[in-house]
């Protein structure tokens, strides 16, 4: 079995409550932090651990908590990223739902570092059954005196609320998320200035994910060091992956980074292998974002190395046979997949979601999923695939957020490696059976 | 002050200055594109992405260049950048694909656009975009609706510039209209039926860079190319009551606030000057009013790209209806 | 205008806005509206009608096109009149691998109503949705707040079947998912 950090209780009856949780160790964070370590001091254990951003993009936690602006009485607020929605990820939503008190022991550690006395976790819409766990694991903390005034006679204050969004993916970016939190539509700022120097309400503000923040709570307590001594290279501690698709076992796995692709895919510790035993076709390995590989790129780096789970490994030979580690959402796709139908729902569901504030994303979006419809209908063109290839070349670091370029990427790595699979599309189409689709853009 | 150099021109300009207004300082030739940003409105621009540039040299501390192209009118420059408008390739490119996504759902319906020969829309994709479109889906279109009595909203030809978002919030006294929707379904909407009036409401005319807020009081009066503008004024007590008058013969036809040469509303002027003072005998006229360069009146505009000595030369006269009909 | 002034929220809605409302510094009260377009939809069988919109803005001293802006950005936020119980079935990627397309067949089958439809009883809404977060236990669809997962068309004829017999509205929120102080 590998190393459990943030799941090692997971399996205790009742850690979703606060007595359990209390009772294997839990709050011990916050009691270290705010008795016996400054708020630099924390920060200076996350330099150490190396944790990087969980929740898709990977930089590193430490360095963006030390760029957060300390002007003189100006409130400054930490804000939780629970907007999960990149699709192929729900480890957030497992954490939340299974051991809630993990996170509300992280932000109040965090909060603490950052010197926040306001924080919120900012969740999604369709968590709702969520927001009454985490409501009452907050209740609970206050009861117990982790919140409120004064906390452990430290002179602390801090309050602590969950916010609930409505239905945005564009709200996990983190300024639509703090636009969002306003009570404003989610379009995403543009930057600079960045949140550590005008966040919520022109206040400074760090946002960080679920997990991230979780991180926090072992970091503490055992020390930076002890966190960046788990894990392989620059890819310290563990990862919640997120693991679906064409699996025996698909579900949350909270793996040591380091493992092998092959490892995890395979072995029963894991996903237990491909579904009714077919084979591997490809994988999309840190949510809809990320570069689909095929099956042996996935496996093997294109130098015939062992592909691992890292950081560093996936991204491995860049865009051109690599992929990145993302949020951990790790689609499995078998022999049977049709890479363009996954690829229609994924431009689907970036078409859905562009919030419309620039116009390569919003048009280009839109467009993609238009070509890729007649595609699937056996209306396209040899043309058509060329026309994919250049939209999305045209959208890639054109747009306001990094949307554009989530829509972007899958496009182009479906082309790159399967190219004669839209070939076929085009060019037999009479052998494309009935094609089940669902357009609906309107809101019902 | 900070030195930026601009398609390889240098220039000295304060600090906190942005690389557009820095390379408008410089002039037309090297001024980017920008069909969202408006220097009088506050938070604008960004949205549209004509502007974007390359920052070759990031500046004299840190000379790495920027990783993406960058919004020219939300970037500040830096002491020592350097940066590629029309020279670097990229932006070149950039800029095409842009202008295609801005038509990609445009009417093109300039022959019966009130705009049209004002249009930044059609400069935009004379200057940067290319001959053929590579869409065969249907547009996107929308019913044209009256947004109060004096201003229509053809939604059709809306780029989503929120122009005219900026103006409601931040020069009239209560906004009614906004974007609704989200994504390609983003409109410019009041949603329920309702009145945009109040005495300033009228500038979002003056503001779109398209023809999708029109003044109904001058609707399919003229081609603007037949009409004469006159910088003129009177005493307002709502504004400044500058304006120009666009004459068709002895008949004032529309009053706009004025233009500066990037087709931007100088002083935003309220609806009585607007709408209600329609007479010449209104109006002290000044003098023939300067054409800027985003006007077809700016002569020959549309045969050879107008270098910018020849803009400022060809301020002075607008050319009557006889001349141009030569 | 009559109806206008007739919508108002029940006591313990109105009440738990004000709470709400308290979560966010003095004057920034705008930061509410989602929440309380979320109540507002539950006080008001499902949907945000212009005159409800109305009134949750004056609730926060806003215009109302600063509501009408947000309810109609966020995909939860119905602007139409919906059945009693809105289904919304994911359709994105790990959800169609595991046979998304076949349970949204079945049920614009059984209910004889299309994508985004609603039946003639206002009974049943069908809206497909994109990722909602449940990829490993796909397939799966979401009425009110509770999540349906590893649906089996037999799952779904007794959800539908459960529904046909329930006189409840289908509901984000109740009483029991904020805090009470």
């Amino acid at each position: 079995m590998g190393r459990k950090i943030l799941l090692k209780h997971i399996d205790e009856p009742g850690i979703q409550g606060y007595d359990t949780y209390r009772r294997t160790g839990g709050y011990a964070s916050v009691e270290k932090a705010v008795k016996t370590m400054t708020p630099e001091a924390i920060v200076e254990e996350v330099k150490k651990s190396g944790l990087r951003g969980r929740g898709g993009a990977g930089f590193p936690t430490g360095m963006k908590w030390s760029f957060l602006a300390k002007p003189e009485g100006v409130s400054r607020y930490l804000v939780c990223n629970a907007d999960e929605s990149e699709p192929g990820t729900f480890k957030d939503r497992y954490l939340m739902e299974k051991i809630p008190h993990l996170l509300i022991e992280g932000m109040i550690t965090s909060s603490f570092a950052l010197g926040a006395h306001t924080s919120y976790i900012y969740i999604r819409g369709e968590y709702f059954y969520i927001v009454n766990i985490l409501e009452k694991a907050i209740e609970e903390a206050y009861a117990n005196g982790w919140l409120g005034k004064n906390i452990l006679g430290s002179g602390y204050d801090l309050d602590l609320y969950v916010h609930v969004g409505a239905g945005a993916y564009i709200c996990g970016e983190e300024t639509a998320l703090l636009e969002s939190l306003e009570g404003k539509r989610g379009n995403p700022r543009i930057k600079p200035p960045f949140p550590a120097i005008k966040g919520l309400w022109e206040c400074p503000t760090v946002v960080n994910n679920v997990e991230t923040i979780a991180a926090v709570v072992p970091i503490v307590n055992d020390g930076g060091d002890a966190y960046a001594a788990v894990g392989i290279g620059r890819s310290t501690g563990t990862k919640l992956i997120s693991a679906s698709g064409h699996i025996n076992k698909p579900g949350v796995y909270e793996i040591e980074m380091g493992i092998t692709v092959e490892d995890f895919i395979y072995s029963d510790e894991y996903c237990g292998g491909i579904l009714n035993g077919k084979k591997l076709k490809a994988v999309v390995a840190g949510g809809s974002s990320v570069p689909i590989l095929p099956a042996d790129l996935i496996l093997k780096t294109a130098n015939g190395e062992n592909r691992l789970m890292s950081y560093e490994s996936l991204s491995d030979g860049g865009f051109a046979t690599g992929t990145m580690l993302g949020s951990g959402g790790f689609i499995v796709m078998d022999e049977t997949t049709s890479i363009v139908q996954n690829l229609h729902t994924f431009a689907r569901f970036y078409h859905h979601e562009s919030c419309g504030q620039c116009s390569p994303c919003r048009e280009g979006t839109a467009w993609m999923e238009k070509i890729l419809h007649k595609v699937l209908h056996g209306h396209g063109t040899l043309a058509d695939v060329d026309l994919l290839w250049e939209i999305q070349s045209k959208i890639e670091g054109n747009t306001i957020c990094p949307l554009g370029d989530a829509a972007a990427w899958p496009v182009a790595s479906a082309i790159r490696h399967f190219r004669l699979e839209f070939e076929e599309y085009v060019k037999n189409p009479a052998s494309i059976k009935e094609v089940k689709h669902y357009y609906n853009t309107q809101l019902v | 002050m900070a030195k930026v150099t601009i398609d390889g021109i240098e220039i000295e300009v304060p600090e906190g200055t942005t690389i557009l207004q820095a390379a408008r300082l410089i002039g037309p030739e090297v001024a980017p594109p920008a069909m969202c940003y408006h220097s009088k409105l506050k938070t604008s621009g960004g949205y549209c992405r004509t502007c974007l540039v390359e920052v070759t040299k990031g500046s004299e501390k840190d000379p790495r260049p920027m990783p993406k192209l960058v919004p020219s009118c939300r970037t500040t420059i830096m002491d020592g950048m350097e940066v590629g408008n029309k020279s670097s390739a990229k932006v070149v490119e950039a800029r095409k694909g842009v202008v295609e996504f801005l038509l990609l759902n445009h009417p093109l319906d300039c022959p019966i656009c009130d705009q049209a020969g004002e249009c930044h829309l059609q400069d935009l994709s004379y200057e940067n975009g290319t001959a053929k479109t590579r869409t065969d889906f249907e547009r996107r279109t929308f019913n044209k609706i009256d947004i109060g009595s004096k201003i229509q909203l053809h939604m059709t030809r809306c780029i989503l510039c929120y122009r005219c978002v900026k103006v409601a919030d931040q020069i009239t006294d209560k906004r009614i209209h906004g974007v609704l929707n989200r994504g390609e379904a983003s409109e410019i909407s009041t949603y329920i039926e309702n009145v945009v009036e109040n005495d300033f409401s009228g500038n979002v005319i003056d503001v779109c860079p398209v023809g999708a807020l029109t003044d109904k009081t001058f609707r399919f009066k003229s081609r603007v190319w037949f009409t004469k503008p006159m910088q003129a004024h009177r005493d307002c007590d709502k504004c400044t009551g500058k304006v120009n008058l666009w004459f068709k013969g002895e008949e004032v036809l529309r009053v706009t606030g004025r233009k500066d040469q990037w087709g931007e509303v100088e002083e935003f002027i309220c609806n009585t000057c607007r709408f209600d003072k329609k007479k010449t005998s209104d109006w002290t006229v000044e003098k023939p009013a300067p054409i800027n360069h985003h006007s077809v009146i700016s002569a020959n505009h549309y045969e050879v790209f107008v270098k910018p000595t020849e803009f400022k030369l060809n301020v002075v006269k607008p050319l009557s209806i006889e001349e141009k009909a030569n | 205008m009559s109806e206008v002034q007739k919508i108002a929220f029940s006591p313990e809605a109105y009440e738990l806005v004000q709470r709400l409302i308290r979560r966010y510094p003095e004057g920034k009260q705008k930061a509410a509206l989602i929440p309380t377009l979320h109540i507002a939809q539950a006080e008001f069988d499902g949907w945000l009608s212009a005159p409800v919109m109305d009134y949750v803005a004056s609730l926060l001293k806003i215009q109302p096109i600063e509501a009408y802006e947000v309810a109609s950005f966020y995909s939860m936020f119905n602007l139409k009149p919906v059945g009693k119980c809105l289904i919304e079935v994911c359709r994105t990627s790990s959800c169609w691998l595991r046979g998304a397309n076949d349970v949204v067949e079945h049920i614009e089958k059984k209910l004889n109503i299309k994508d985004g439809e609603t039946t003639p009883d206002g009974k049943f809404t069908l809206k497909t949705v994109e990722c909602l977060g449940s990829c490993g236990t796909a397939p799966m669809l979401q009425i009110g707040k509770q999540f349906h997962e590893n649906l089996t068309l037999d799952k779904v004829d007794s959800l539908i079947e459960e529904w046909s017999k329930s006189t409840e509205h289908s509901k984000y929120l109740d009483n029991s998912t904020f805090r009470k102080n």
